[in-house]
């Protein structure tokens, strides 16, 4: 018996623990596309400041959101798209007014060296071609959309992923000829991933939201974080990484 | 199970029963939750929808060709790791066992570095004969036997190990050939093993999320499973999420209820 209570005893410390050490902590959620650029910027801040421990949590805009609906402990969100940062909006999570601190646009991927020639948006209506799209009800798959109508393509996609990331690396991987994601995304993947700008791209632009949230553990380091990505340091972090300023 | 019990006194430690409790309420709980939120007034016209009918089809169809795949490949390795003289038997049927307990996604992630576009051996599938399998419903057959096979083998072995080889041997002495003896004597003998894990290497193939959506990818009608249909409803329209969960929990349990004999009565 001893030795079990112990066990538990264990479990509950350690399930305990991180909990005792939210003083310092600032737990981010952002979307996936901003994963670079808040990785750098989470280790200006801590440089910044002593003590301070950034915790970052990176995935699709809409999960994240859902999570916070569902009493998610995060002190700061921050979205691709405003339609998911309205959910959080309605649901009273956010303990200040949402502001946009950066735009991305869309880009055509290609694997490194272009393999099947694409040019344009008019490349994705080949049968031929292997396509992949992010899914329509996450942010890129519905800038996507907004592309496709405006340049008068119907896409005939072999893949709807469920998040930028994956779509991504379907074209890291070679396993799609081209795929649609943000400059960012392209910038991101370095020389295995070729970019391509199309007409029409400005209708893709899709506005990130940032906000601290309601039911913050530390509102102090959650205003501070927000603070810190509009400052011109964030700026440039963000520039570097291919977002525009807003 | 209820003689069982009799025999041993029908007390358990009063310390066993609390998280025996808690243990039972932590499986349960969950699933009732799923109940208690799902839209019922709505449930019958969402259930008939054209997307979850289209999701629902083609799990089931790509389930049971995994289950296929899975016994035409799995009873023979099966047979080998019980019966066969091969040299580091053990090693291989630890092997064998590694994509039960491999997060799905990395079995999704290799199975891209060997059949994909650009893998192993799906790089010379695409040059010699244009197939290429990720993004197909072929693609989705595979990923699920991939992570679904280790159960049907695991179970036939089992069976294989506790039937008696005499059996086969006196098969043998009769003049049977290797090949009739395992036909007429050995399978039969092993039938209830081998639906058991049919029936468990089916379940888990229809469940198969991670290695599918890595692998396959997500395209509605082609590779749009149950599963996946459920992780992209949720973005947007949890009502319709829960819906499809309480179908596939529905199936499950269903399974779970052929299997009776075997697990509901308790270990025979």
């Amino acid at each position: 018996m001893r030795p079990f209570a112990l066990v538990v005893l264990l479990v509950l410390v350690g399930c305990g623990a991180p909990g005792s050490a939210a003083d310092g902590r600032v737990t981010v959620f952002a979307a996936a596309s901003l994963t670079e650029a808040f990785t750098e910027l989470a280790e200006d801040f801590e440089a910044a400041h002593a003590g301070v421990d950034v915790v970052l949590n990176f995935a699709g805009s809409s999960a994240l959101a859902q999570q916070i609906g569902q009493g998610a402990p995060a002190d700061v969100f921050a979205s691709a798209s405003p339609a998911t940062m309205d959910q959080v909006v309605a649901a009273n999570a956010t303990a200040a007014g949402p502001v946009t601190f950066a735009r991305n646009r869309l880009e055509i991927a290609v694997p490194a060296g272009n393999p099947a020639g694409i040019t344009g948006l008019a490349d994705f209506a080949d049968a031929e071609a292997k396509i992949a799209l992010c899914a329509e009800q996450v942010p890129c798959g519905a800038a996507a959309k907004r592309a496709f109508e405006a340049a008068g393509v119907t896409p005939r996609p072999d893949t709807l992923e469920q998040d930028v990331k994956a779509v991504l690396t379907k074209v890291r991987l070679g396993e799609v000829d081209a795929a649609l994601v943000y400059r960012t995304d392209v910038r991101s993947a370095g020389g295995e991933v070729e970019g391509i700008a199309f007409p029409g791209a400005d209708d893709t632009v899709t506005d990130y939201p940032i906000a601290p949230l309601a039911r913050a553990r530390n509102a102090d380091g959650a205003r501070g974080f927000v603070a810190h990505v509009r400052s011109d340091r964030g700026r440039a972090v963000l520039a570097a990484a291919g977002f525009d300023a807003p | 199970m209820r003689s069982a019990r009799r025999r041993t006194g029908g007390r358990l430690p009063a310390a066993l029963v609390l998280p025996a409790v808690l243990g039972l309420a932590f499986l349960l709980v969950p699933l009732v939750g799923l109940l208690a939120r799902a839209p019922w007034s709505t449930l019958p016209s969402r259930l008939f929808s054209a997307s979850v009918g289209e999701a629902l089809r083609l799990s089931l169809v790509c389930a049971s060709l995994a289950t296929v795949v899975c016994l035409v490949l799995g009873v023979p390795l099966a047979w080998l790791l019980a019966r066969g003289d091969v040299p580091g038997r053990g090693v291989l049927r630890a092997l064998v066992t590694v994509p039960l307990v491999l997060p799905p996604v990395v079995g999704g992630v290799a199975l891209l570095f060997v059949l994909g576009r650009r893998g192993l051996v799906g790089q010379h599938l695409d040059a010699w004969f244009g197939v290429s399998l990720p993004f197909t419903t072929a693609g989705v057959v595979l990923a699920e036997a991939f992570v679904a096979m280790p159960f049907l083998v695991i179970s036939v072995e089992g069976a294989l190990r506790a039937a008696d080889p005499r059996y086969e041997e006196a098969a043998a002495t009769l003049g049977a050939s290797r090949w009739l003896a395992f036909r007429r004597v050995t399978l039969p003998s092993i039938l209830p093993g081998v639906v058991a894990g049919t029936v468990l290497c089916w379940a888990r193939a229809l469940g198969e999320f991670g290695a599918t959506i890595t692998f396959a990818g997500n395209f509605p009608g082609e590779t749009t499973t149950m599963p996946l249909a459920v992780y992209l409803a949720l973005e947007t329209d949890p009502d319709a999420a829960i819906v499809l969960s309480v179908v596939l929990l529905l199936v499950s349990v269903g399974v779970l209820a052929a299997l009776r004999d075997r697990w509901v009565s308790g270990p025979s």
